[in-house]
């Protein structure tokens, strides 16, 4: 268990439409790992591939194999809410329940049957923690969670997914709805879970993915251009196109 | 809009001198020449309770499996289509018809007779379409986001319509009810097919429904139709519409809340 993510030429058809032809990358366990490309490349739909979150799009076929720690996600009887338990999820916009700060951070231990009030009160306080919130949050966990502002809501999320214990956490565009305050707050956060978990990132934001991760991806209409260390996918692509794109010429994209 | 005023204003101006509250709560008794409604409000309550109790879980359940199970994601699946469709008609059907619909199938068939349990059941398929779209527009506005929310926490597909879907659409789904509950105190045709006519207290408080019952507005039918009690019976008329009113209102300002 460390939460090491393999594709081998995954697919994946939305209908009729081939989101992903065939991506292959391994993502090593306790790195950030970012993926980048111009928007429609297939960046949010290989996500929700890697925690099985687009089986709940009705038509989709796939092909190939993701790989959590060698074994195939998606072999018939695996239970998906135990790698969705592995594999936590953190969305674009946040989106926290509508209950109490404390009840949206324990929400996925109570799913998965923890009970004692102490044992909760501490995945709380250290999730909170971890995601850099307690501070601002520890004397009113019974208030709403709606009445934190954006920035607090989507580090609230980053917590109820950490509350789970996961090994990964997948991120879809975090902070794309954020103020650049609350945006430094949480890169600075991903930097700091680094340690302790896998992190896979998707990102418009160029300069957040040199800022964030150790390892990076370009996709491009589906496909998987190149991938590899950022430094060296930022300083010196190997891709033409992988260049075009991040010195902002963008046209070549069709 | 207008038409709707003036009967108000036509049941206010005959039912306002007559309204006394010992009118709604007090027993008919011949003897001392006294008329009042207490019959037809307990069996009322009975109705609306009972009906409840078999078209809420039934509504809210099958309004749960058209847009959690078979309708979610993408365009709506042909079984969904047609479902809808159905309950589109049934909402349309006369009250009457359930009456008959009622009677010889809760009545005669499974030889419940003329009793407030054969009324309730009549009244629970009427009020059947009414919960189900109603519910089915307050899950809809759910945001998705919050669905995937927990299923990204690792919720099985129930945990996530246990603890999040549902509270969240929890105004909407009382609004439905509500809406339920002013079609069945509004409901006489249908009642008097299969609930009957008879103006008793209850004998016997568990036994009741398997008695014959007048609701309230078969009570009113029947003090305006004996042509003795036409201006009481306007009277309980105004204090229901009042009460109706209360209820779609609420029911308006909850359905509203949710989104
Ligand atoms: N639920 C869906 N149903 C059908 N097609 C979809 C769905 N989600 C995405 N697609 C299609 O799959 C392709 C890839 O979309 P995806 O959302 O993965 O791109 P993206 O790289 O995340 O884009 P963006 O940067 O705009 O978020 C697009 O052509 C999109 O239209
Ligand atoms: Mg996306």
């Amino acid at each position: 268990m460390s939460g090491r993510l393999t594709a081998e030429n995954f697919h994946l058809w939305y209908g009729e439409n081939h989101a992903l032809k065939g991506i292959s990358l391994t993502v090593p366990e306790r790195e950030v790992f970012a993926l980048i490309g111009p928007s429609g490349c297939g960046k949010s739909t290989f996500l929700r591939s890697l925690n099985r979150m687009t089986d709940l799009v009705e038509g989709v076929k796939r092909k190939g194999r993701i790989l959590l720690d060698g074994q195939d996600i998606y072999l018939p009887g695996i239970d998906v809410t135990r790698l969705r338990k592995r594999v936590g999820m953190v969305f674009q916009k946040p989106s926290p329940f509508p209950m109490s700060i404390y009840d949206n951070v324990a929400y996925g231990p109570r799913i998965h049957g923890v009970k004692a009030r102490s044992q909760l009160d501490g995945l709380v306080e250290a999730s909170l923690r971890a995601a850099a919130l307690w501070g601002e949050v520890s004397d009113r966990l019974k208030k709403p969670a709606l009445g934190l502002s954006g920035g607090q809501q989507q580090r609230l999320c980053i917590a109820r997914a950490l509350a789970v214990q996961p090994e990964v956490l997948l991120m879809d565009e975090p902070t794309s709805a954020l103020d650049p305050l609350s945006t430094g707050k949480i890169e600075e956060l991903i930097l700091s879970l680094r340690s302790r978990y896998t992190v896979v990132i998707v990102t418009h934001n160029l300069g957040q993915a040199v800022k964030v991760s150790d390892q990076a991806a370009f996709f491009l209409d589906g496909t998987l251009v190149e991938w590899g260390p950022a430094p060296e996918l930022f300083g010196m692509p190997k891709d033409r196109r992988t260049e075009d794109y991040i010195t902002g010429r963008r046209s070549l994209d069709g | 809009m207008t038409a709707m005023m003036a009967i108000l204003f036509y049941i206010l101006l005959r039912g306002a001198s007559k309204l006394r509250l010992s009118l709604l709560i007090g027993q008919p008794s011949p003897l001392k020449g006294e008329y009042g409604f207490l019959p037809g409000l307990v069996n009322t309550l009975y109705i609306v309770v009972l009906t409840l109790l078999a078209a809420v879980p039934v509504g809210i359940g099958a309004a749960v499996y058209l847009n959690e199970y078979v309708g979610r994601s993408g365009r709506p699946s042909r079984l969904v289509r047609l479902i809808n469709l159905m309950v589109e008609a049934l909402a349309g059907i006369p009250s009457i018809v359930y009456g008959l619909f009622g009677a010889v199938f809760f009545g005669e068939a499974l030889r419940l007779g003329y009793s407030i349990l054969t009324g309730s059941l009549t009244l629970s398929l009427m009020a059947l379409p009414i919960i189900i779209r109603a519910s089915q527009e307050s899950l809809a506005a759910v945001p998705q986001c919050l669905r995937e929310g927990a299923l990204g926490c690792g919720a099985s597909q129930w945990q996530m319509i246990w603890s999040v879907v549902l509270p969240c659409a929890k105004r909407g789904l009382l609004s439905s009810v509500l809406l339920a509950v002013g079609r069945i105190m509004g409901e006489s045709a249908a009642l008097l097919f299969t609930a009957g006519a008879a103006v008793n207290l209850p004998k016997n408080w568990l036994t009741h429904p398997l008695a014959s019952g007048a609701s309230l507005t078969v009570q009113m039918y029947l003090g305006v139709s004996s042509g003795k009690y036409i201006d009481e019976a306007f009277a309980a008329a105004l204090a229901l519409a009042a009460v109706l009113l209360g209820i779609y209102l609420l029911a308006g300002i909850l359905g509203r809340e949710d989104k």
